[in-house]
C-alpha cells in the first residue's frame, strides 16, 4: 500500500527531527533510500542538490517530489501531509501545555541531548555526498567546487542560491561531457 | 493593501516566505518575522519569539509550523491550512517541473554535468550545517562531551547499524524521564567558565 509507506516514511522524519526540516534530511534518506529503496543514494543526493537550488522548506519539497514520483498527486498530498501535520496539530492542540513548558529545562534538554546525534547524521550524509561527487566527477573537481563554493558561501556570504546557480552553469559547460 | 480579505493576505505572506526562502525552513524565519510582525503586525516580536520558540520546543519542519500556527490564529482552521499550503505548494509544484524537465533531458550531457557540479555545493552546505550542530552541542555540553556522544552516536548508526528514529527517540525520552527539572536560569554553579560569554 504505497500511500501508507508514504506517510510512514515522511511521519517517521516529521516526528523525530529537531532542529527543524533540514536536520531531519538524513532521516528522510534513512526511510527513502534505505528502508523503501525507492531511489538509491545517488539518487537522493541528486534530487536533494537540485532541491536546494530552489526555495521553500526543503524537507516538503523533498516529501512533495517523492510523493509525487511514488503516488501521483495524492503520494504528494499524503507526503506533505505527513512531513507537516503530526507536529502542527500536536503544536495547535497542546499549546497552553507546551507554553507553560516551553521554557522547562526538560524540554530544552530533549532538543540540546539529540543535537551530537543529528550532527553525526548530517557528517555521515555529507561524506556520501563527496563520496559520490568524487566517483562522478574526479577528485580534483569535486575539490575545486567544494572549495570555491565553501568560500564564496563563508567567507563572502555569497547568497548560496547564487552559488548553486554558478555550478550548475559551470556543469552544463565544463562537465558536460 | 488593496484587498483587505485576511485570508488573501495569509496567503500572500507566506508565499513570499516560501518564494524567497532559500536554504530550508530554519533560514526563512526572519522571513517570517518581517511579514507577520513587521508587515502585516499580526503579532508583537515577544509574541512571535514565543511562538517560535514553542515550534523549537516541537520535532518536526519549523517554517511550516510558525506558518500553521500563525495561520491559526490569525484565520482558524482554514487559515492555518492556507498558510501552510502558500508556503510548501509553490516550491513542491516548482521541484516537481524542474525535475521532470530535468529527467526528460537525462542523456544530454549537459544535464548530466549540471547535476554532478551541484552535489559538492551541497556537500559543502550540509557540512557546514553538520559542523552548527557540533558547535551548538560544545556550548552546552563542552567538548569532551561532545565528542564522547559523537563518537557513541557514529558508533551505533554506522557499526552497529541501530535504526536513527531508534536511537533519537531513546535520547527524547532519557531527558524526558531523567531531565533535570529545576536549574531556575541560575548560571550553572562553578565549573562551566568556558561557555560562551558572547
Amino acid at each position: 500500500m504505497i500511500y501508507w509507506e508514504l506517510f510512514l516514511a515522511f511521519f517517521i522524519p516529521g516526528i523525530l527531527g529537531y532542529g527543524g526540516g533540514p536536520a531531519s534530511i538524513p532521516l528522510v534518506e534513512n526511510e527513502v533510500v534505505g528502508r523503501y529503496g525507492w531511489m538509491t543514494t545517488q539518487e537522493f543526493s541528486e534530487v536533494l542538490a537540485l532541491g536546494n537550488s530552489l526555495p521553500g522548506p526543503i524537507a516538503t519539497k523533498m516529501a512533495g517530489y517523492i510523493g509525487f514520483m511514488e503516488g501521483g498527486v495524492l503520494g504528494a498530498g499524503v507526503a506533505l501531509f505527513a512531513t507537516v501535520a503530526p507536529s502542527l496539530i500536536l503544536m495547535v492542540l497542546l499549546l497552553g501545555l507546551i507554553m507553560k513548558f516551553k521554557d522547562s529545562p526538560r524540554v530544552k534538554q530533549m532538543s540540546t541531548l539529540v543535537r551530537p546525534t543529528i550532527a553525526v547524521l548530517l557528517g555521515v550524509m555529507t561524506w556520501g555526498f563527496f563520496a559520490d561527487a568524487i566517483e562522478a566527477t574526479g577528485t580534483t573537481q569535486t575539490i575545486v567546487l567544494a572549495v570555491i563554493s565553501f568560500v564564496l558561501m563563508e567567507r563572502f556570504k555569497v547568497h548560496p542560491a547564487i552559488v548553486i546557480a554558478g555550478a550548475l552553469l559551470y556543469g552544463a559547460i565544463f562537465l558536460g561531457s | 493593501m488593496v484587498d483587505g480579505g485576511k485570508q488573501g493576505k495569509l496567503f500572500l505572506a507566506f508565499f513570499r516566505v516560501g518564494i524567497f526562502g532559500f536554504g530550508g525552513g530554519p533560514s526563512s524565519i526572519p522571513l517570517v518575522h518581517k511579514e507577520v510582525v513587521e508587515h502585516y503586525k499580526w503579532m508583537d516580536k515577544d509574541e512571535f519569539s514565543d511562538v517560535l520558540a514553542l515550534g523549537n520546543a516541537m520535532p518536526g519542519p519549523i517554517a511550516t509550523k510558525m506558518a500553521g500556527y500563525i495561520g491559526y490564529r490569525v484565520g482558524g482552521v482554514f487559515g492555518m491550512i492556507n498558510a501552510v499550503v502558500a508556503t510548501t505548494v509553490p516550491t513542491v509544484v516548482a521541484m516537481i517541473l524542474l525535475l521532470t524537465v530535468l529527467n526528460t533531458y537525462k542523456d544530454r550531457p549537459w544535464v548530466n554535468g549540471m547535476s554532478q557540479a551541484v552535489v559538492p555545493v551541497v556537500g559543502v552546505m550540509l557540512a557546514v550545517l553538520a559542523w552548527d550542530f557540533v558547535k551548538k552541542s560544545k556550548s552546552s555540553f563542552g567538548w569532551v562531551l561532545t565528542v564522547v556522544m559523537i563518537a557513541a552516536s557514529l558508533f551505533l548508526l554506522e557499526w552497529l547499524n541501530v535504526h536513527p528514529a531508534i536511537l533519537i527517540l531513546s535520547l527524547l525520552l532519557y531527558a524526558l524521564i531523567f531531565g533535570k527539572e529545576k536549574k531556575k536560569e541560575t548560571p550553572p554553579a562553578g565549573q562551566v567558565s568556558g561557555g560562551d560569554t558572547q
